[in-house]
């Protein structure tokens, strides 16, 4: 059972040390990466099996007990996120095996990616301040390499906008956990959470909260801390996008629902703020938007609006509104990486990603418009598919907290998104391409990349169809975030000597 | 000492913002620097300033007055993450160097925002 726990970790360790040494080897890299890929995927479903069950993992390292030892936690929530790691994480290795003419697509690739999905997943798993600090490290130094992979006056310069923002932001965490540490004592949450919700805590300690919270809404791309995002997302490699896409920010908005959940279980201010920048970043996110006429980087200010809802259902705090919280972190994950994928492929049919220089795509790949209209109408809102019932449930747990403003908000958006859809499905799919280029640029040797959309896709429909048991798990894991005394129980009672 | 320290973490985090704020990109990267300097001064300072004895507890238990080694260990890790990442922040400006020749942050952002290149055609790929 502990050996499981770390499998997350070592699992894409063991792959990014595979896949260096066996450098020399084109072919053995990619087998070495996609076998990797999915064991964790095989890992995170497994721990789910168990997570499910209501039994929350947890393992010291070194076998000391809780303030020494580092802790390591997998709760529901976490056990879903390590799992929609894993397969985002194949589909964009998936992915990248089709044929590109970008230098992006080299040896170098897989490695990154495999260091990335370490410090992902040791932030989804990890009971402690600090070493949450160091697996946001461990994902930025990844994606820093992922982001200028291939290099390019553009590209470079996108990744400039990335490293320094979020730079910042990690510092402004590393200051709030040295912080918080010289006013409580502690760095395991469990400990922390149990401080704090004794009020045995100091007013610094709280303020040191405030600063962690700042920098995660950084990461996680909340208004009005959202720049960063849009300016550098679409200068990279199509699938290193839509990995950043898929699950960066909701690492941010994983280190929210965890800290806020934890310390701040009923503190009514913090709700207060969250809720309001919950409504702006809904809002601004999508009418950003509205101003773009790149695919990519329309679908970058979605990423920033649809955090928003997530956000929107933490703040909320209600069971059906954290339930709808997680909900729409493991909807939004596969649909997000899904629609930068379609756009990857829809540029190299079309020869550009400008809106302007695109079109055709109807007559020319009409299964490519079905695949793109599953995640589109999906992210939009529209039932049966998965983004319905994200939304659905969001808006009915702000309805019953009397949330009118919020409730608002969040539908004007979902038309706004809809709108926003619609106006690639416009330029891209259905008017003529302007150049009459339709046909020179191939579809040869895409193969993969169109496996890859396919399956997400199947997964956007699987998750609205069979809306009850991913719900069910849903609400049960917003049950765990809302007793945090399972949680506490867990840390402390596990290993130790 | 305190006073000092604490004197000294509120300077080095100002200027490393002000330096934040400039428009050439040399600086920018150094602020970042600065930034982290004062932020792990911060972090050691969390651990008490008057430990004077190694913190080796024996079965008497700790001495008096023992440093306390856990933000010691903190900023350890943290000067070593920081050395990396501004390494790779010092390689991007190297290259934006080569690329762009003055580095000013305001053309960074243009490049950054510029429309997307068109894709090339792939030569000798057959019509699908």
């Amino acid at each position: 059972m502990n050996t499981l726990i770390v499998a997350p970790l070592l699992i894409p360790l063991a792959t990014l040390v595979a896949t260096l040494l066996a450098r020399r080897s084109p072919r053995a890299v990619t087998a070495l990466s996609l076998a990797g890929a999915l064991a964790l995927s095989a890992a995170g479903l497994a721990l789910v099996g168990i997570a499910a069950q209501g039994q929350i993992l947890a393992t010291q390292a070194g076998d000391w007990a809780a303030p020494y030892g580092i802790t390591l936690v997998i709760d529901r929530l976490s056990a879903a996120m390590v799992a929609i790691t894993g397969i985002v994480g194949t589909a964009t290795l998936v992915f990248a095996l089709a044929r590109d003419d970008d230098p992006a697509r080299s040896r170098d690739f897989h490695p990154l990616v495999h260091g990335l999905l370490v410090g992902v997943c040791g932030a989804f798993i990890t009971g402690d301040v600090f070493n949450l600090y160091v697996w946001f490290e461990v994902l930025l130094v990844g994606s820093f390499a992922l982001l200028v992979l291939g290099g390019g006056q553009r590209r470079l310069s996108g990744t400039v906008v990335y490293v320094v923002l979020n730079l910042v932001a990690t510092m402004m965490f590393l200051l709030a956990a040295g912080m918080l540490y010289g006013a409580s004592g502690s760095l395991n949450m469990a400990l922390l959470a149990q401080a704090f919700t004794a009020g045995e805590v100091p007013a610094s300690a709280h303020a040191s909260v405030v600063l962690m919270l700042t920098a995660f809404s950084i990461k996680a791309a909340l208004f009005p801390v959202f720049g960063w995002l849009p300016a550098s997302y679409h200068v990279a490699w199509t699938p290193v996008s839509a990995l950043f896409a898929g699950l960066l920010t909701k690492v941010g908005v994983y280190a929210l629902i965890r800290i806020v959940t934890l310390f701040w279980p009923d503190a009514s201010i913090a709700h207060e703020v969250l809720l309001w920048v919950a409504c702006a970043t809904m809002l601004i996110g999508v009418l950003g938007a509205a101003a773009q006429v790149e695919v990519r980087r329309i679908l970058s200010f979605h990423i920033v609006s649809q955090v928003g809802y997530m956000i929107l259902g933490l703040a909320l705090a209600t069971p059906l509104a954290l339930a709808g919280a997680v909900f729409y972190l493991i909807h939004h994950i596969v649909v997000k990486a899904n629609l930068f994928f379609i756009g990857g492929i829809a540029a190299r049919l079309t020869g550009s990603e400008r809106l302007a220089a695109m079109g055709g795509l109807y007559t020319r790949a009409p299964w490519l418009a079905l695949l793109f209209a599953i995640p589109a109408l999906s992210l939009a809102g529209i039932p049966p598919l998965s983004g319905f019932w994200a939304k659905f449930v969001l808006v009915k747990a702000s309805l019953d907290a009397s949330a009118w403003i919020a409730a608002a908000v969040a539908l004007v958006t979902g038309i706004f998104t809809l709108l926003s859809m619609s106006k690639i499905w416009n330029e891209a799919f259905l008017k003529p391409h302007p150049a009459g280029r339709e046909g020179e640029c191939g579809a040869v040797g895409m193969r993969p990349a169109v496996w890859a959309v396919s399956a997400l896709a199947a997964m956007t429909v699987a998750i609205g169809l069979g809306a009850g048991p991913v719900m069910d798990y849903a609400v049960a894991a917003a049950e765990q975030l809302g007793a945090p005394a399972a949680y506490i129980a867990a840390v402390t009672g596990a290993g130790g000597r | 000492m305190e006073i000092i320290v604490a004197i000294t973490v509120g300077l080095l985090v100002a200027i490393g913002i002000w330096m934040l704020l400039d428009r050439g990109l040399l600086r920018v990267v150094l602020g970042i620097v600065v930034l982290g300097n004062g932020v792990n001064l911060a972090v050691f300072s969390a651990g008490r300033l008057d430990g004077r004895a190694a913190a080796f507890v024996t079965e008497a238990g700790a001495p008096a007055l023992a440093a306390n080694p856990l933000p010691q260990a903190l900023v350890l890790t943290a000067i070593v993450i920081g050395f990396a990442l501004f390494v790779f922040a010092l390689a991007v400006l190297k290259r934006s160097w080569e690329l762009h020749g003055n580095v000013e942050t305001d053309r960074i952002t243009a490049v950054a925002e510029e429309p997307a290149p068109d894709l090339p055609a792939p030569a000798g790929e057959d019509k699908a």
